[in-house]
């Protein structure tokens, strides 16, 4: 079993970095496919200029050239310069951005983690019954709404018409309603996992057993049906976290969150290629990871499931 | 009881040779009376009937897809018509120049939904952006079914290595992270697209070109996996076997027997494939990589809003309304797909 499970491990991480791999590969050459020269929208429309800007920032060698030299890079956690923010380099903007975007992300997904199991949970004890009803309901209209309708409701709601929270990020308290729009997505969606995985669980054989032992109800519930039920919210780990990092680009542009998200938008509409490449590379490590930690969980919860 | 019975015996079987007389037509009617042969899908249809929830949500969403055909048809304002003098009317409120055509006797269609901040119809707008919606849906998901049907159904039927290479690939594309491979795309398509003269790649814009390639090129996985598991499991049944001894061809195979028997399957994944469609192209136009000014699309309408959000507030509720009334019908028609095509999976 321990050798398989490292079998396991081994086969699923070369896959995470082939597909790392592969990200980059794409990322680079579609870049290089634009046709305009990054710097064709600059002021300064001299050839010459151009010539020593394009050799500044090493576009002018062949592409494969270009391609080695950017992974060599990469590994060094240098992702080059940002060509429209001049003097800064990808990096650098990244980890500006992230640290809004972490604290953001972070606290969206322990909002939704918490609600939706406990929603779920609730939703599926209460079987067919009213409070079942209102989740089922309310979590159906969530899974519906794009992140851009939760928020701005959100914001039109509590921001103006009330007025009891601010609406700018960098108010006091100004990060609880991005925090509450990016989580409720993944929180109906969980819900409705947990809800459907916990109503299999209890079902279950060794459920009836263990109240037929007259085990107390709070233990067979917490003990013997919770932690089984949380599988399949364990492998939404990784769809959950590429959601969170796709919503933030959004309800960080509604809110002004100074982070990754709006940095990501801003470079595209600016196109900055430089900060495009690094931006996505970047996203995609983290998306990879957690659904290579995702599954790695899984499997260690229930050592049954053969994910090959 | 006057019929001649045989003789008791201990040995004879004792059976009453009436019971072997050939049937009379009355009584062969009446066996074909008492149950229709009932195939799967007007099974599964007369269970999706039954559903009022998904029938609901199948008569809005035709009668919004209906709309948004038929109404710029008929409509007297277009998307684009501008008017300098009629900004930022509120729903069924007039302009001057208009309230004066009235006064004239002249017959003014009333503006339902108010106009922008260019004095375009924001109804219209809204009607063309559900049409973008609906579009990259229904085309989306057509995408989806032709490539993933035909790449499950080779993988599933060949089966050893030629599926193993497949279903390798399939995970590798699985893992890539869409979202950023789509806005990648829209990226650097609208660059290309900047300097193309094809009138229709113009008007549908770089995000909707970009996601019916990322469609075309890493959607589809889901179905190929959902269709190559259900062929493996129709491959070992007796008719298939029966088909190939009488020397059926595989693409016979695969295309009379394997799919027809994949159809729940392939309607339940297509259907929970068109929200995400929409939520992908609304996200990508929210954001600026959508479509190009000026068609309108539910996620643009949506962006610009938010600069008069405060004093206008129902120009953000019509477009976000309107896509949530459309994804949520889509869901819970799914649902009801999913229930009525698929009965073993009814909790």
């Amino acid at each position: 079993m321990d050798s398989k499970f490292l079998i396991y491990v081994v086969k699923r991480f070369l896959m995470a970095v082939l597909t790392i791999f592969l990200v980059i590969a794409i990322t680079f050459f579609v870049m290089h496919a634009i046709p305009a020269s990054p710097f064709s929208s600059e002021k300064a429309k001299s050839d010459a200029v151009i010539a020593a800007l394009e050799a500044k920032y090493g576009f002018d060698k062949p592409v494969s050239v270009q391609f080695i030299n950017y992974l060599k890079n990469i590994l060094h956690g240098d992702f080059g310069l940002s060509t429209k923010w001049i003097g800064s380099t990808v990096s650098e903007l990244i980890a500006g951005g992230f640290s809004y975007s972490a604290r953001l992300g972070l606290g969206a997904a322990a909002l939704a983690i918490v609600l939706g199991v406990v929603l779920g949970a609730v939703a599926a004890l209460n079987r067919g019954r009213m409070v079942d009803k209102i989740v089922q309901f309310v979590t159906t209209g969530l899974v519906s709404m794009p992140s851009f309708v939760i928020a701005t409701l959100l914001l039109i709601i509590f921001g103006l018409k009330l007025g009891w929270l601010p609406t700018m990020a960098n108010q006091p308290g100004g990060m609880i309603l991005p925090t509450l729009s990016l989580s409720l997505y993944p929180m109906a969606y969980i819900t409705r996992l947990e809800r459907s995985s916990m109503l299999d669980v209890l079902g279950q054989d060794y459920i009836r057993t263990a109240r037929a032992k007259g085990v107390k109800n709070a233990k067979v519930i917490f003990k013997h049906a919770l932690k089984n039920a949380l599988g399949p919210v364990v492998t939404y780990a990784g769809p959950m976290i590429a959601s969170i990092l796709t919503g933030s680009m959004v309800v960080e542009n509604i809110f002004s969150v100074p982070g990754l998200g709006r940095l990501f938008v801003n470079s595209m509409l600016r196109t900055d290629y430089m900060m495009i490449m690094g931006v996505t590379i970047f996203l995609a490590v983290l998306i990879v990871t957690m659904n290579f930690l995702a599954d790695v969980v899984y499997k260690l919860l229930d050592p049954r499931i053969d994910l090959s | 009881m006057d019929t001649v019975k045989p003789k008791k015996n201990p040995f004879s079987l004792q059976l009453d040779p009436e019971l072997f007389k050939p049937a009379s037509d009355e009584e062969k009617a009446q066996v074909v009376t008492q149950r229709e042969s009932v195939s799967f899908m007007r099974d599964a249809m007369r269970r999706l009937v039954h559903n009022r929830m998904a029938m609901v949500c199948l008569v809005i969403l035709v009668v919004i897809t209906l709309i948004a055909i038929i109404v710029p048809m008929i409509y007297p304002y277009t998307y684009t018509q501008q008017d300098v003098t009629a900004k930022y009317l509120r729903p069924f409120q007039y302009s001057a120049k208009e309230q004066a055509r009235i006064a004239a006797g002249q017959k003014v269609f009333p503006h339902i939904m108010g106009t922008d901040n260019l004095g375009r119809d924001y109804a219209i707008r809204v009607i063309y952006g559900t049409r973008i919606s609906l579009m990259v849906g229904f085309i989306s998901a057509l995408i989806v079914v032709i490539i993933g049907i035909l790449y499950g159904a080779i993988s599933g039927y060949f089966g050893g290595r030629v599926d193993l290479i497949m279903m390798r690939i399939v995970d590798i594309i699985y893992s890539l992270p869409d979202v950023l491979i789509v806005i990648l795309l829209s990226v650097a398509i609208k660059d290309f697209i900047s300097t193309s003269k094809n009138d229709l790649i113009v008007r549908l814009g770089a995000g909707m070109i970009s996601i019916f390639i990322v469609f075309g090129l890493l959607y589809w996985v889901g179905m190929a996996r959902q269709v190559r598991g259900q062929i493996l499991s129709i491959k070992e049944q007796e008719y298939v076997m029966a088909s190939k001894a009488a020397g059926a061809s595989a693409m016979y195979i695969i295309f009379k027997h394997m799919i027809p028997n994949c159809i729940s399957v392939i309607i339940i994944t297509a259907a929970m494939q068109i929200p995400s469609a929409i939520f992908t192209e609304s996200f990508l136009s929210f954001v600026g990589m959508g479509v190009s000014i000026p068609m309108p699309s539910l996620g643009s309408l949506a962006s610009d809003a938010r600069s008069g959000l405060t004093s206008y507030p129902y120009m953000l509720l019509f477009p976000a309304l309107t896509i949530f009334l459309i994804v949520l019908s889509f869901n819970l028609l799914g649902n009801g797909l999913r229930d009525a095509f698929d009965p073993k999976l009814r909790s």
